[in-house]
């Protein structure tokens, strides 16, 4: 889908890093491909469409992101008008008008819109990728046996399933009632390290900043909380409630500690694979903007070197964070359900 | 001469924090495993953990430092 840009390019237009950079962290409508300058000096955009869904008037809208790339923008919708700001939609009126209110934040309504973004297509093409590598896996699984020699992709998946379920999960959680967890802790630390290795291809199926998105990583830290309180034991919670041997002007202090401690365990592994997979975004982006703020091909060759190095840095974080995020929810899950030694 | 800016004064002050205390375990951890080495990946998991509790403070001060 190709679309002109409303304004033709001016040369002199100065180049923003932290635009450029805000714009590739943030979730979008549309997944953009390239670039160029055409003939006539236009500049033209390749999006990758995609579908805008909206609840709106009790029944579900269906249209592509496209219709919002139009010069007009303001997208007449039933009895009254869309616009798209920031890569967010919102009700608006006929001119497109964007209210703010004192704090400065936007005053319009938003429906509730759920929408194919940028994101959730990455997290269809992770997800893609894992149904088909363990698709593959479990078919040999079924059909040779577990007890088989390994062959072909069973080589690739199963070292490293028995080194999260050895090293990980087993080590943390007490035997007999590990293999109930081990689906869990197994989904997880694949889906973390699949889809981050997805936004680290630099170009069109991937790039997007899907677990660096705090909605991303929030949903696993909520799915971990409830696996670690839900389960808890009758000792985890007698000692996280009452604990039993602590002097009563202790108790005051550190019950409500641990009671906050319940959520801010969670809470950190939020923000730890956030923080990590939005600042390697955020720092290979800003070493490829160096060539466009400096302008010059000399500076290059060091971006090229500089962008190697952090991509392969960013190759160890990939799993690496997969391996902290499943570590520590298996430590956790073992504090609240092993049995008192 | 630049305005001073406190949010980034106080990012620098945590990421010095936090690089020092990671690099304190990680000192202990390589003398303990080059004393024992037959108990390295138990000492390996057990650094990781305690560097992982430090960054997620750290990463607490980072968020609080950007928002305010």
């Amino acid at each position: 889908m190709e679309t002109k840009a409303a304004e033709s390019n001016k040369e002199d237009e100065p180049f923003d890093p932290a635009y450029m950079i805000m714009h590739h962290i943030e979730d979008a409508h549309d997944f953009h491909i390239l670039s160029y300058t055409n003939a006539q000096g236009e500049k033209v955009d390749i999006n990758f469409p995609l579908p805008v869904i909206l609840w709106h008037n009790k029944g579900l809208h269906f249209f592509m992101s496209w219709t919002f790339r139009q010069p007009e923008s303001v997208v007449p919708f039933g009895d009254t008008y869309l616009r798209l700001y920031h890569e967010k939609i919102y009700y608006t009126d006929s001119d497109g008008t964007i209210l703010y209110n004192e704090n400065g934040s936007i005053a319009n309504s938003k429906p509730l819109s759920f929408s194919i973004t940028k994101n959730v297509f990455s997290l269809f093409v992770g997800c893609l990728i894992i149904f088909w590598v363990f698709g593959a896996a479990a078919k040999r699984y079924s059909k040779r046996g577990g007890l088989a020699v390994p062959k072909g992709i069973q080589l690739l998946v199963e070292p490293i399933i028995l080194f999260v379920r050895d090293d990980i999960i087993r080590a943390q959680i007490d035997k007999e009632k590990a293999d109930k967890f081990t689906p869990y802790l197994l989904t997880l630390f694949f889906f973390i390290w699949i889809n981050n290795l997805v936004g680290l291809i630099p170009f069109f199926p991937g790039s997007a900043n899907l677990s660096g998105n705090i909605s991303f990583t929030m949903t696993l830290a909520v799915i971990s909380f409830l696996a670690i309180n839900v389960f808890g034991s009758k000792h985890y919670w007698k000692h996280l409630l009452i604990a039993p041997g602590v002097p009563f002007i202790a108790k005051i202090f550190l019950i409500p500690v641990e009671i906050v401690g319940i959520f801010t365990k969670p809470f950190g592994l939020m923000l730890r694979l956030f923080a990590n997979i939005t600042a390697g975004h955020i720092i290979i982006l800003a070493i490829t903007a160096m060539i466009f703020i400096i302008r010059s091909f000399a500076v290059a060759p060091m971006t090229i070197l500089l962008s190697l190095i952090m991509i392969s840095l960013e190759f160890l974080v990939a799993i690496l964070q997969a391996y902290i995020f499943t570590l520590l929810t298996s430590l956790f899950i073992g504090m609240a359900v092993n049995e008192e030694h | 001469m630049e305005q001073f800016n406190s949010t980034v004064f106080g990012l620098a002050l945590i990421i010095f924090a936090a690089a020092f205390g990671i690099s304190r375990i990680a000192q202990a951890a390589m003398e303990a495993m080059s004393r024992q080495p037959e108990i390295s990946s138990k000492i390996q998991t057990a650094m990781i953990v305690v560097a992982a509790l430090i960054e997620g403070a750290t990463l607490f001060a980072i968020v609080v430092a950007w928002l305010s």
